[in-house]
């Protein structure tokens, strides 16, 4: 049966402060929540779209260069944009060819982006990025349990 | 001067304009131009800004670990070198895989081709050749693709869904797994896997035998467009099995000349450093490799991957993909083999036959067997080559008494087509940007022409935030004379 919350982080492990993503599913996957499921990859790609299917609602979780410290929350909109790359597909487009593949609107989603400062091939993640980590954690705990009407 | 447009005689007289990052290829790359005052070009180079140092990251690790490893090279392709690196530390443990292992690590290469030539073909080509070259940059992606043909669109999605469930089963998981280990595999298939996987491969055949239509549709229509698009003469190199078929995951090295005749046949790949070298040029981090039998890194240089591999194997052995391919060799005498817009035609019978061989192997007995690992006597040195997507994936490793990496060398399949991919985007520019304003559909036929060989640049990574495209014009002095970028989102703007 599928989940009714997707949390889904992506980001290259071995590149510093990219693992934020994958780091941050690592950990909320140890907390043993009832009715979330995580997934972690690489990066987002269309057949991600087929996820959404079924969910109550989704927080989709990646380091970011431009995000203010130490995270930011958005709420996600359908979008026809023009960033793909087969990596660098963004959340907002993965929800649009929902739309496009099913004829309705998603379920809601939200993107957190937690602030990294160094992607290098083998870095371990900053210092800083660490601290952004446990304060996206802390954060996420609440809206993860809290009822689906807001964050 | 080796190669014509390589080195302008006076770059500092010259325009320079730059395209970077190239957009929806692997990885980072820049195309520079040098255009003189009447904007004919002097000199293009496809350069490769990023430095992975790779090799160096895994020396003094376990052996047994860099199977693994190695899958954080890149986000796309991380299932070719897990097995490149399994294969090569077969040798080191000096095993022989037992039937289920190998069926396994195939099926496992087999859907890994099937999602990878999907995606790139349904997400990355297609809003090119549905839409043209010089289409709106906002429609030119999967999103306007997925709106002006659903139908095609949702083809791709489903095949790169089924190829990634098929590698999630096999190697345990869909990202980073560890389904292949030095002398085997460490799980079969179970029943209901197969089961699952069985349901829907006839539905995947039959959406590949519709992208091989599409393709060959679009040729026919276009034929002086698509013949002529950035096309050059080269050497070709891949793997053949022994009696001449296509194999994606074994067999010994085949070369052939540009003029069609064999270079060398068979060649036992464990001892590729006598046919291949390297060779590098101040100008970018990728190597040059080159055919050592024919000279040196300017007259040896040879292209990989689909249209060398269609057009070296003597026939594909499954059916529906050799009659296509028999099609594509006669096609207008041959014409298409030598294309660089080609490539794609090739890229989707390889799709179709992966389809085939994946239908194959889950009805074989053996992929459900539980003989998974194989032992034998302990080597210092491991070579493992296939045929990975984009081309021939060479892993080479030495190991020491203490099981520790040594050296790492790995030939990637996009470093095999660097010279190639150079001379692609030198014709190209010559046939359609000499003597013309820039703008960016033009500038879209150079990536067109990278897209072709689906190059995987360097390993995945990527933030919210960067900027995926910038196009500068420099004087001679310096001046910036015009400058054009794309945002995050895809909006164009001249400044």
């Amino acid at each position: 049966m599928t989940a009714p919350i997707l949390v889904f982080g992506w980001g290259n492990p071995s590149r510093g402060d990219d693992a934020l993503g994958p780091l941050f599913i690592e950990r909320i996957a140890a907390l043993g929540l009832p009715d979330i499921e995580c997934q972690t990859d690489f990066q987002l790609q269309v057949e991600d779209a087929l996820e959404l299917q079924g969910r109550r609602r989704i927080l989709f979780v990646d380091a970011s260069l431009t995000a203010a410290a130490p995270f930011s929350v958005s709420p996600l909109a359908p979008s026809r944009d023009a960033s793909f790359s087969t990596h660098a597909i963004t959340p907002a487009a993965v929800m649009q060819v929902y739309v496009d593949l099913h004829g309705a609107a998603p379920p809601p989603c939200h993107l957190l982006a937690i602030r990294g400062e160094h992607f290098e091939l083998g870095m371990d993640l900053s210092p800083a990025a660490a601290s952004h980590l446990e304060a996206a954690l802390d954060w996420a705990r609440n809206w993860l349990t809290a009822p689906a009407c807001g964050w | 001067m080796p190669f014509a447009l390589e080195t302008a005689p006076h770059p500092e007289t010259l325009k320079r304009v730059a395209i970077e990052p190239v957009s929806r290829v692997e990885g980072h790359g820049k195309v520079t131009l040098l255009l003189d005052d009447n904007n004919h070009v002097q000199q293009v180079r496809l350069h490769i800004t990023e430095f992975r140092g790779f090799e160096k990251f895994i020396e003094g690790r376990p052996y047994w670990e860099v199977p693994v490893m190695v899958q954080r090279l890149c986000g796309i392709c991380p299932v070719s070198h897990h097995l490149a690196a399994s294969k090569a530390m077969d040798m080191i443990v000096g095993a022989t895989l037992t039937p289920t292992a190998e069926k396994i690590r195939r099926l496992m290469h087999y859907g890994q081709m099937l999602q990878s030539h999907a995606l790139h073909f349904f997400h990355l080509s297609s809003p090119d050749l549905l839409f043209g070259f010089d289409s709106p940059v906002a429609q030119r992606n999967i999103v306007g693709v997925i709106a002006a043909h659903p139908e095609i669109a949702k083809k791709g999605v489903f095949l790169r869904k089924y190829g990634q469930e098929i590698i999630r089963m096999t190697a345990g998981k869909r990202v980073h797994g560890t389904g292949s280990l030095p002398g085997g595999v460490n799980k079969s298939l179970t029943a209901e896997e197969r089961a699952t996987l069985q349901k829907d491969i006839y539905q995947m055949i039959a959406w590949s035998r519709d992208a091989v239509q599409l393709i060959k549709g679009l040729f026919a229509q276009n034929l002086d467009y698509y013949n002529s698009f950035g096309r050059f003469s080269a050497h070709s190199m891949g793997l053949v099995r022994a009696d001449g078929a296509m194999d994606l995951y074994h067999g010994g090295l085949r070369a052939r000349r540009a003029d069609g005749s064999t270079l060398f046949d068979h060649f036992d790949y464990s001892r590729y450093w006598d046919v291949i070298a390297e060779d590098v040029k101040s100008w970018s981090y990728m190597k040059f490799p080159y055919l050592c039998p024919i000279g040196s890194s300017d007259t040896g240089w040879y292209r990989v991957g689909p249209l060398t591999r269609v057009t070296q194997c003597d026939f594909i052995p499954t059916p529906l993909a050799d009659k296509e391919r028999d099609e594509f060799m006669a096609f207008d005498n041959g014409s298409a083999t030598g294309a660089t817009l080609g490539y794609h035609w090739a890229r989707m019978i390889e799709m179709l036959h992966a389809a085939e061989v994946i239908k194959d192997l889950l009805h074989d007995d053996d992929i459900c067997g539980k003989d998974l690992m194989a032992t034998g006597q302990r080597q210092e040195r491991g070579v493992g080559v296939i045929e990975a997507p984009r081309g021939t994936l060479i892993h080479h490793y030495r190991v020491d008494e203490n099981d520790q990496i040594v050296r790492a060398n790995l030939i990637v399949s996009t470093t095999h087509n660097n010279q190639a991919m150079n001379e692609a985007i030198r014709v190209v520019a010559k046939q359609y940007l000499d003597g013309r304003e820039l703008t960016e559909g033009l500038l879209n036929h150079i990536e067109v022409a990278i897209r072709c060989f689906d190059p995987c640049l360097s390993c995945a990574t990527h933030a919210l935030g960067k900027m995926p495209l910038e196009i500068e014009l420099i004087d001679a002095d310096g001046m910036t004379l015009d400058l054009l970028t794309r945002d995050a989102h895809g909006h164009c703007q001249r400044l």
